[in-house]
């Protein structure tokens, strides 16, 4: 009883950090078609942003959000003047950010060292609630509630605003959008910054619970990867069940499924691959 | 000198030159290096069948590679000898890229990648897991070589020759196969897959067999891996095994010959000889692919063929402008 | 270059007289060239990093010069892959033709080149931990100066069972063979000394969240941990946060509450305990100097990877020492390692077996903090320590080697 309802939680909260990491990835793959291999690399290295800014004793939250802008900035640089030249070729595309994910992890290896970092928890995060001799930390459920309200900012993003509308637009028919006035091109660019501020922002946040260290970029890739074929491409809601579907399955896997510890995600991926490729969510792309 | 002469005397070249690379890179180091190049490039122009020919990229090339050598390796330990482990090998390469290819083949696209990538994370799983059978992170080793018509594979030149021997026999299958009608229906695939489909031609079975000529060769390439390094474990069929082969065929080029090898070449000399000269080696690699793609979006084969056309061009056009000028000059 | 001819003379002239000969001379003037098997790229090159800064304290201590010989490091980079490793060990002996290989890092790695190195004949120093290496399949190569994996976890188990008077223990570590083989160890003992292991928990290599595992692990007196790399840093955090630490206390092997690991590690680590074949703060003239010489040039505290190469140095400096001339007999120098008797290193006074695994202390130590920072103090030391713990040799060589379920584990519930 203990040991599920552990799990549960735990599994809300993996849930939430997935989240933040494959919402970008998301936007960008529905909305760009391009499979940004580098995103697990911003990730890391937005997480590498934040612990030097937490070990020069900046603010929790402040460190996560300039990582963000910071990552913004590299990501709109890369997109506006590398991955701009290569729109539509998928294999171009591939070893682009590929070989962009090989330097930040040689870079990040050359500032940081080896070591893995790991910043102490926010001081008033601390702690855990104790319900019914249960513990719950206190981070985790916060980091629960954080991506919550960044889901509803992008949800009334998407659904509410201009922007949102251009982006539904470009979406579904980029060649169309183009032709009835929108500036695709900018929002690609837009579009792909914020996609690397909520990967950097996701490793700030994910940092007191994940540490930082030498190849969590490609551990992270392929999570959100399975998130998104789980949840289906551009769209936020597939990202976010697929998120928690993933942290439920992770969870709950492990624990009853030792055996098959390795292949407790990619499994699922297989099966829904096979019997829906358009994902649980996504729409059938021609 | 004829354009066809001209690639006649070319090919006659790399050939004297593969066929004597012993003798005049001088250490046997270099030599093992170059037996390397050529599995790889084996490998990587097998993934090139799906990629360059078929448009199916695959993710899981790994997961087929690490097959072979398992299965080798497992009949060695088990005490068979050499033709029944490599037969062996590649009946069971085969029969597992059949289920590859019927998975795989339920999309096309980007579906299809991250089908091959879930297969081949599990392959690697499996061989993580299953320690009683793959013993695990400890691997498997082999201890001896094989020796056809008695000639021993043990020294770096006699496994160079024979890993030239099978890189020349993949390179000839390429050629037939990519001019072969076969060859043309599987591009009609990658181009026009609905009309291919109205003119009666079955796409999915075009693609399957071409999966399945696919994974015969990375198979192939495994065992010269796994008799090369005489030791076969996890790592082999890790998704980083499966990036760096797609990588070495999007950088030298996807749908040419000498594309995959180039960028065959590119990976394994950053990976074992640049390395020990510089430290970021990684970056350097990064760097390099990069430029590439930013110059050269369709390769470094066919992009530096473009770039040298588009020189020649200038050139000529320049030359024509100076006779012109000097034949105006003189009327 | 005058000054250079002159010292080598001199060197001659204390130990041989064969100054007469002027091919030997030249001989003896090319340096002595060890080949380091490091990993410095990728997920692994935390402790690469530290085997090279190890080496090269060493050496800089030395002045590149051991016993009179002028020395050659050749440092090279597996990637932390076999296949690197393999192609690594080519370079180092095939192209640069060096006289001894230190290195490589990790267990596989090492299996990866155990068949090369002998038939190379070429010796080679490990700290991959890799039982078999120096056990069922010894090889006259390869000497192993740090630990296998179960011998510092032998004496854990004993601790546990006798000092700590625990009965019940889990035992949690990474799904990969030096896991197998720390847990098997303490299983072991403990369980010979009257304790039960009555969970043993495999996460993978590469887990994102031990959460899963941590909530499985039930009513126990106590948890051994045999996490390596990063990710104990991750583990123990969770372990903390989950408010398992107050109530189950936890023990560790020596990789992951490794002295270099310290500075990544927070309040979570405080009051654990650890086997460790190394301590910073052990009081030895070499370890003093060697822990200076590591935060003059890096600013690190050094753990075991890096004491684990400057023990390697002290072994081939040794042997040069004794043999002379003769070192450059790739033969005759794994035969003089396997025969290598140092009294003070940072880890104490080390011997060899004749299987090649060092005999030598095993400190058990508890975290705590001491001016603000991090240290591992020693509490108790089990001196003279060997692979085979208290048991028999010839009993021990005839069970399987430690794996998964080997010894079995009669007590899961």
């Amino acid at each position: 009883m203990n040991l599920w309802l552990t799990l549960a939680v735990n599994s809300i909260a993996l849930g939430g950090l997935l989240f933040l990491l494959s919402a970008g990835f998301s936007l960008i793959f529905g909305l760009m078609r391009i499979p940004n291999l580098m995103h697990g690399s911003f990730f890391m290295l937005g997480a590498y942003f934040g612990v030097t800014f937490l070990s020069r004793g900046m603010n929790f939250w402040l460190a996560a959000l300039l990582s963000g802008a910071a990552m913004a900035v590299i990501g709109g640089v890369i997109e506006r003047f590398l991955l701009r030249r290569l729109e539509g070729q998928v294999l171009p595309q591939v070893l682009l950010t590929l070989g962009f994910a090989f330097i930040i992890g040689d870079i990040s290896l050359m500032v940081w060292t080896g070591d893995p970092w790991q910043p102490a928890t926010p001081a008033h995060l601390q702690g855990a609630l104790q319900v019914a001799g249960l513990f719950f930390p206190i981070f985790r459920l916060v980091m629960v509630g954080v991506a919550v309200v960044i889901a509803i900012a992008l949800w009334l993003m998407v659904d509410w605003t201009r922007l949102g509308a251009m982006i539904r637009a470009g979406v579904d028919d980029a060649p169309i959008a183009r032709v009835v006035g929108i500036k695709v091109s900018q929002l690609f660019t837009l579009v792909f910054a914020l996609g690397a501020a909520l990967a950097a922002f996701a490793g700030v946040i994910g940092a007191p619970y994940l540490s930082v260290y030498p190849g969590l970029d490609f551990e992270m890739l392929p999570l959100a990867l399975i998130v998104v074929i789980l949840g289906g491409s551009g769209s936020l809601l597939g990202a976010l069940v697929g998120s928690f579907l993933i942290g439920f399955l992770y969870n709950f896997g492990q624990a009853m499924f030792p055996d098959l510890a390795y292949v407790i995600l990619f499994l699922p991926m297989l099966l829904v691959l096979v019997l829906r490729p358009q994902g649980l969510f996504g729409r059938v792309v021609s | 000198m004829t354009a066809r002469n001209y690639r006649f005397a070319m090919i006659t070249l790399t050939l004297a030159l593969l066929v004597t690379l012993p003798a005049w890179v001088g250490n046997p180091y270099y030599v093992n290096i170059a037996s390397q190049i050529l599995f790889w490039a084996i490998c990587a122009l097998s993934l090139n069948v799906l990629v360059g020919y078929a448009g199916l990229v695959s993710l899981g090339h790994a997961g087929l590679f690490a097959m072979a050598g398992y299965a080798a390796g497992l009949m060695l330990a088990a005490g068979h000898g050499h033709a029944l482990a490599i037969l062996m090998a590649l009946i069971v390469t085969l029969a597992s890229t059949a289920v590859f290819a019927v998975l795989a083949l339920r999309a096309t696209g980007i579906g299809f990648l991250m089908i091959t990538l879930a297969i081949g994370q599990i392959i690697w799983g499996i061989a993580y897991r299953w320690a009683s059978l793959t013993n695990g992170d400890n691997g498997i080793n082999v201890s001896t070589r094989p020796a056809p018509f008695g000639l021993s594979l043990a020294s770096a030149d006699g496994f160079y020759y024979a890993t030239l021997v099978v890189f020349l026999a993949t390179v000839a299958t390429m050629i037939v196969f990519v001019r072969s009608p076969f060859g043309a229906s599987l591009r009609g695939t990658r181009d026009q897959e609905r009309r291919m489909n109205m003119l009666g031609y079955n796409v999915w079975l075009i693609r399957f067999l071409a999966i399945l000529f696919s994974g015969l060769w990375t198979g192939i390439a495994g065992l010269l891996f796994v008799y090369y390094n005489q030791f076969i474990s996890p790592q082999v069929a890790a998704l980083q095994t499966s990036a760096e082969i797609l990588l070495m065929v999007i950088s030298g080029g996807t749908g040419t010959l000498l594309g995959p090898v180039v960028g065959a070449g590119i990976v394994v000399i950053m990976k074992n000889v640049v390395s020990a000269y510089i430290e970021r080696w990684n970056l350097v690699l990064g760097v390099i692919f990069v430029v590439i793609i930013t110059f050269m979006p369709e390769g470094l084969v066919p992009g530096t063929a473009r770039l040298w056309r588009y020189g020649w061009h200038r050139l000529k056009s320049r030359r024509l402008a100076v006779r012109e000028k000097a034949e105006s000059a003189a009327s | 270059m005058v000054v250079k001819r002159r010292t080598i003379l001199k060197g001659m002239l204390g130990t041989t007289a064969l100054i007469a000969a002027p091919a030997v001379l030249r001989a003896q003037a090319a340096p002595f060239k060890i080949g380091l098997l490091t990993v410095k790229t990728g997920p692994l090159a935390q402790g690469g990093i530290q085997m090279e800064q190890g080496i090269a304290t060493f050496l800089k201590e030395k002045n590149n010069t051991l016993s009179g010989r002028k020395v050659e490091l050749l440092v090279a980079d597996t990637g932390g892959n076999p296949a690197g490793a393999k192609t690594k060990a080519q370079e180092v002996v095939e192209r640069d033709n060096v006289n001894v290989i230190l290195g490589p890092l990790a267990a596989f790695e090492l299996l990866a080149i155990t068949d090369y190195v002998r038939d190379k004949q070429t010796p080679l120093i490990s700290l991959a931990a890799a039982e078999d290496v120096t056990q069922r399949k010894a090889n006259p190569f390869v000497i192993r100066p740090s630990a296998t994996s179960a011998q510092t976890c032998h004496a854990m188990g004993d601790y546990a069972a006798k000092d700590l008077k625990f009965k019940r223990a889990a035992t949690i570590s990474e799904d990969f063979a030096f896991g197998y083989e720390q847990m098997a160890g303490f299983q072991r003992v403990f369980e010979d000394n009257g304790g039960k292991v009555v969970k043993k928990l495999w996460p993978p290599l590469v887990t994102p969240d031990y959460t899963p595992y941590i909530a499985q692990l039930g009513n126990v007196d106590c948890v051994f941990n045999g996490f390596a790399g990063s990710n104990p840093v991750k583990f123990m955090r969770a372990y903390a946060d989950l408010g398992v630490k107050t109530k189950i206390p936890l023990l560790a092997g020596w990789t992951a509450m490794d002295d270099a690991l310290l500075r990544s590690l927070g309040d979570e680590a405080v009051g654990v305990l650890s086997a460790a074949w190394y301590s910073a703060d052990f009081e030895s003239e070499s370890n003093k100097r060697f822990v200076a010489g590591m935060q003059k040039d890096y600013n690190v505290l050094p753990g075991g990877y890096s004491a684990g190469m400057y023990i390697a140095g002290q072994c081939v400096e040794a042997a040069i020492a004794k043999l002379g001339d003769k070192v450059n007999d790739r033969k005759a120098l794994a035969d003089e390692l396997h025969s290598v008797s140092l009294t003070d290193t940072p880890r104490g006074p080390v011997k060899f077996d004749k299987y090649g695994n060092v005999v030598g202390d095993v400190f058990i130590r508890k975290c705590e903090r001491k001016g603000g920072k991090l240290v591992n103090t020693v509490i108790k030391r089990y001196p003279n320590v060997g692979q085979f713990w208290t048991y028999d040799e010839k009993a021990f060589l005839a069970a399987p080697v430690y794996a998964r379920d080997q010894p079995p584990a009669k007590n899961l519930e």
